[in-house]
């Protein structure tokens, strides 16, 4: 009987599993929305931390967002060039960027470069017993050390996700128009007739806010519940890249197919 | 308060940032354009061709509205064209002629108005009467390829 029973047990220790994290990540959420006052009041702790996780992923935003857009222009002209029909590529290039590639590539990036980062340090806080030391002092260590790093996630995403699909238009602008010799004019007026205000930017936008909102979340969670020892910090950081990867693939699915069925 | 360099690059960044959201709403989203102002009139066509929601609307090659939303008349079968004229041309005469035009051979649909000489202006909910369909291309060739082959014979 024990070979049929394993597997069923295994099943129900996954789903219980499952259910647990996601209560306590609920759980936690409610405890970092409830201390959000804090960074608001005091602003030079949400500042470093914005400093730390939005202006030092601005450089790989910029570089990226500017390869990506010419990547866009350089396929997108080539091929669209065959069939006569170059003057969409500035409306090509818009689309792809503001509904699809700016939100979930900056929401990759900012995985990798500013979450990792963030589980690493909190982890490392909760080894070292930082974080128990401030308990001791009765300093709430979700109001002190997670509550800026949240708000300053959540801000900063947006704010980068606008850039990168800027910087990328142009980067297509300086591919198809400067290189290849596309029109300047028709770039910019096809972009303006093609993309919508509420359609496209704006979902754009709302896209950006949710990955924010949830990979930050998946960071500063997973730094906190980290095991207290090295391999355990490094395993916490590896799962909130992973994690936050899928998530913003599979969360993009189903907003598009929510915004733009 | 003191102020150092971090509070200047997180004010710079914040600021880009914003800076993008607002050049992409306005100069890529082409929010606050002349779209709600004007007014509203409709034309009825026995075929829009590839004409879309957005598609100009334009006199003498100059943009002046663009279309709203497009639906079909069940009672006589035919394409109902909603389009908003933007508020700067009052004027167009009441007999202004409608003609679905394309741009280049192969390119986007648009809205061709030709102005009649009535007296009276087209105002908000009026319909431009004279109407002419769209030139589908694939009509065109089998004609052409029709009226060919019956001179061969």
């Amino acid at each position: 009987m024990k070979f049929l029973v394993t597997p069923i047990q295994k099943l129900g220790a996954t789903v219980i599993d499952l259910v647990y994290s996601l209560g306590s990540i609920g759980l936690f959420f409610y405890r970092i929305l409830s201390a959000l006052m804090t960074p608001i009041l005091r602003p030079a702790l949400l500042f470093t931390q914005l400093y730390m996780i939005g202006v030092k992923t601005l450089i790989i935003i910029l570089v990226s967002g500017l390869f990506v857009g010419m990547v866009l222009g350089l396929q997108f002209y080539t091929n669209l060039v065959d069939f006569g029909a170059e003057s969409q590529l500035g409306l090509l290039v818009a689309l792809t960027l503001v509904r699809e590639l700016g939100p979930v590539l900056t929401a990759l990036l900012f995985a990798g470069r500013a979450c990792s980062a963030l589980t690493a340090e909190i982890g490392l806080m909760r080894a070292t017993e930082q974080l128990d030391a401030m308990e001791m002092m009765a300093v709430d260590p979700i109001k002190r050390v997670i509550a800026p790093r949240y708000l300053a996630g959540f801000i900063s995403m947006p704010l980068l996700a606008a850039i990168f699909t800027l910087m990328g238009i142009y980067g297509g602008h300086l591919v198809g128009v400067s290189v290849l010799g596309g029109d300047s004019g028709i770039y910019w007026s096809a972009m303006q007739n093609g993309v919508d205000f509420y359609d496209d930017v704006l979902n754009g936008f709302i896209k950006s806010i949710v990955f924010g909102a949830v990979i930050t979340l998946i960071a500063v969670y997973q730094g906190y519940y980290s095991p207290r020892n090295s391999e355990g910090v490094s395993s916490a950081t590896t799962r909130t890249v992973v994690v936050s990867s899928l998530l913003i693939l599979s969360l993009d699915f189903l907003l598009t197919s929510l915004m733009f069925s | 308060m003191k102020y150092g360099v971090k509070e200047f690059w997180v004010g710079l960044f914040v600021l880009a940032g914003i800076l993008a959201m607002v050049v992409l709403s306005l100069r890529v989203g082409n929010l606050g354009s002349q779209d709600s102002d004007g007014y509203k009139v409709s034309a009825k066509f026995q075929d829009i061709g590839g004409l879309t929601a957005k598609s100009p609307v334009r006199m003498a090659g100059v943009t002046i509205g663009r279309v709203t939303d497009i639906s079909i008349d069940s009672n006589d079968y035919e394409a109902v064209v909603n389009m908003q004229i933007f508020g700067e041309h009052k004027n167009l005469p009441i007999d202004t002629s409608a003609t679905i035009l394309t741009s280049g051979l192969l390119g986007s649909q648009f809205i061709g108005l030709e102005p009649g000489g009535d007296e009276e202006y087209l105002t908000e909910g009026s319909q431009i009467e004279y109407t002419q369909p769209a030139l589908v291309l694939e009509k065109l060739i089998g004609r052409f390829i029709t009226s060919f082959s019956n001179k061969k014979e």
